[in-house]
């Protein structure tokens, strides 16, 4: 399809896809909007939201647990997009912002928050975004070189980034008091619980912004696959663009992990979900991105409903993790790769 | 009139060897063999007390019973021979891990071991409310073989096999699988995090010769098996068909390899618990300076490993005397930086 200077290809699998995937999400928002201590049927749960149900139910739907779902689904949006550009700039599955040490750097600045300088709810989230950016920040530095940054360097990198942080983490967490340690290991779980619009809000204006800027860049991204001489002589102004991915990327990791905390796999399992489910041989980033809004929310629902109080990391790590599996072993026996 | 080309990017040129000419290889061996010794010795020697060498002869060969003597037997000895066992296990299986799945990124903890070492650890902490180190050990072993089986078998499931990046990808899956369930359980009563995040750090103190004696033999067989693989492996470095060309047995090299990784990195694991970067960062150094022939690479990490591993356990009772910090988290902060400043000048190494 054609439209000026913005062409798009017209694929009705992934368009089917995407329409699904963003069915499921949303349908699993409603759900958790109507689980609680006052349960809430579905059907309630869109008048209230329309602005035509009782007061009461209103009042819960839209205060109490508007937040938590909204949040669920743009921070899912968020890990999932900046998953698909990472993993695409490295070539690599493994190069997920999961394992180059941005989350990393987000835990770090959060416990630093949680354990020695013992701040609230703002001074965490400030921390862990600080974290996020300054790792990416030393990362990106450090990958510099010659004119450039080479994907497969910059991902090296971010792993001995990462272990390093992790290490800071584990001493942070053996040093401090149990109780405290025990709070602190709730967060870097990943958790959805008691959300407010003070969450929502800075991460919903983060997203107005960082969203079309992925979506602009994301056609870069396949050509960049070809290789960085490929994609040069295709036109692709290589270092300018990845310059500019990297800061997407690193902005949506930052603001999805402010939000909700370093939830596992998610990054990391959306892409490689979404692309074989497309059947595409290049990226989607839309595909992506739905795919963890619908990874975190129907994880987030299902630990709502779980009859012991468990974070959603939890959930998000074994569902994906066992998808993924299964995902596997059905193309291992249609003898696909 | 021409018009100015558009400058190309300079290519980096492909990495056939290393920088060590060939017939400085063995040599170089011989040197690092010579470094592991000093480490060795220097582990006995430095610590919260230091001891004076002849003391350490003494204490070892003849012990007369004096404080100086029951800290190098009761200490130090286990201390020193787990770290050079499990150094170079770790060396070695990140060696094996990266040639298999010819990814540069591959640590041993990819496929699965850490992971189910750790859901063990924590169950038997959380569940049976043991609190034993060889109790530990075993669990942790079994654990991670069970995991690494998992991996394999989902990973190879199916026509298309075991290649390495399902393998790979497998190995991510379950690993997130494993950690969400070892957070699970961790995060149900305080009492199981509190016994399972000091496990967590890997540490070669407050383990006795007991611990070496059951995981040693174990170490020592998945050396000589991953030692035996180098020329397989290398046949197997030229691709699937190149390879069964030649007449490398992709399937067989494949299956013995991860077999010495679950046996080298399980033991590793059980022993002193998670030790995160050794295994990615040694084999990585280690092909910069001798090229990707695996008939180098793994002597080279077999030697490399410990000298780093007992270095940083050094440092770590230096900096926080009298008391100290965990190997593990020495490892990786003397390890990533200088990790990092390899991958900065280093042309990147292809397998």
């Amino acid at each position: 399809m054609r439209a000026g200077a913005l062409s798009v290809r017209w694929e009705p699998r992934t368009a089917a896809v995407c329409a699904a995937l963003a069915a499921v999400a949303l349908a699993a928002a409603v759900f958790v909007l109507g689980t609680g201590d006052f349960p809430i049927p579905a059907g309630e749960v869109v008048r209230a939201l329309a602005g035509q149900g009782d007061q009461a139910t209103e009042f819960i739907v839209t205060e109490l647990r508007l937040p938590r779902a909204l949040t669920g689904l743009l921070a899912g949006l968020a890990l999932g997009l900046s998953g698909a550009i990472f993993q695409s700039m490295s070539r690599n599955p493994l190069g997920s912002p999961d394992l180059i040490g941005f989350t990393t750097g987000a835990a770090s600045g959060a416990l630093l928050q949680i354990l020695v300088l013992g701040g609230g709810t703002a001074a965490i989230a400030t921390g862990s975004a600080l974290g996020a950016v300054l790792t990416a920040l030393a990362v990106y530095l450090l990958a510099y070189r010659g004119g450039g940054v080479h994907g497969q360097r910059l991902v090296l990198v971010g792993v001995g980034a990462a272990a390093m942080l992790e290490a800071l983490n584990s001493y942070l967490i053996t040093r401090a008091e149990l109780r405290e340690a025990y709070e602190a290991a709730f967060w870097l779980t990943g958790s959805l619980n008691a959300r407010s619009w003070e969450h929502a809000v800075p991460l919903a204006v983060a997203m107005a912004v960082l969203v079309p800027a992925a979506l602009a860049f994301g056609g870069h991204l396949r050509m960049g696959e070809l290789g960085d001489d490929a994609a040069q002589a295709l036109g692709v102004p290589v270092q300018r663009s990845r310059t500019a991915l990297v800061v997407v990327g690193v902005g949506l990791v930052a603001a999805a992990t402010t939000a909700v905390g370093p939830v596992p796999f998610v990054a990391l399992a959306a892409p490689q979900l979404a692309r074989r489910l497309t059947r595409r041989t290049g990226p989607h980033l839309v595909a992506a991105g739905l795919m963890g809004a619908a990874l975190l929310v129907v994880g987030d629902l299902i630990s709502l409903r779980l009859p012991v109080a468990l974070p959603v990391g939890v959930v998000t790590g074994v569902l994906g993790g066992l998808y993924l599996v299964w995902l596997l072993a059905g193309a291992g026996r249609r003898g696909r790769p | 009139m021409l018009t100015p080309v558009r400058k190309i990017p300079q290519r980096e040129p492909e990495p056939l060897a290393g920088r060590l000419p060939l017939r400085n290889r063995a040599a170089g061996l011989g040197v690092l063999g010579g470094l592991l010794a000093v480490t060795v010795v220097a582990s006995f020697a430095i610590g919260a007390q230091r001891i004076p060498l002849d003391q350490v002869v003494s204490g070892l060969f003849a012990p007369d019973g004096s404080q100086n003597a029951l800290i190098v037997q009761e200490l130090r000895l286990p201390r020193t021979l787990l770290g050079v066992a499990v150094g170079a296990a770790l060396g070695l299986a990140g060696a094996l891990m990266q040639a298999l799945t010819r990814n540069p990124l591959a640590e041993p903890g990819l496929l699965g071991v850490n992971g189910g070492a750790s859901i063990a650890v924590v169950l038997v902490i959380g569940l049976l409310k043991v609190d034993e180190v060889l109790v530990y050990v075993w669990a942790a072993f079994a654990g991670a073989a069970g995991a690494m089986v998992l991996v394999y078998l989902v990973g190879s499931y199916g026509r298309a096999g075991a290649t390495p990046g399902r393998l790979v990808l497998a190995g991510a899956a379950l690993n997130a699988v494993f950690s969400a369930l070892t957070s699970g359980v961790m995060l149900l009563e305080p009492r199981t995090f509190n016994g399972f995040r000091f496990w967590q750090v890997g540490s070669l103190s407050g383990r006795d010769l007991e611990t070496f004696a059951q995981v040693g033999p174990f170490l020592l067989a998945g050396a000589v098996l991953a030692l035996c693989l180098a020329r397989p492996l290398n046949a197997l470095a030229l691709g699937e068909d190149a390879g069964r060309a030649l007449g490398a047995r992709p399937g067989r090299t494949r299956a013995l390899g991860a077999l010495a990784v679950v046996v080298l990195c399980g033991g590793a694991t059980a022993a002193v618990g998670p030790i995160a970067f050794l295994g990615l960062a040694v084999p990585f150094v280690v092909r910069t300076l001798v090229g990707p022939d695996q008939r180098w690479v793994l002597p080279y990490s077999l030697l490399l490993a410990p000298v780093m591993l007992l270095g940083a356990d050094i440092a770590g009772r230096v900096v926080a005397a009298p008391g100290e910090l965990e190997t593990g988290i020495v490892t990786a902060f003397l390890g990533a930086p200088l990790f990092v400043l390899m991958v900065r000048r280093a042309r990147i190494g292809r397998l």
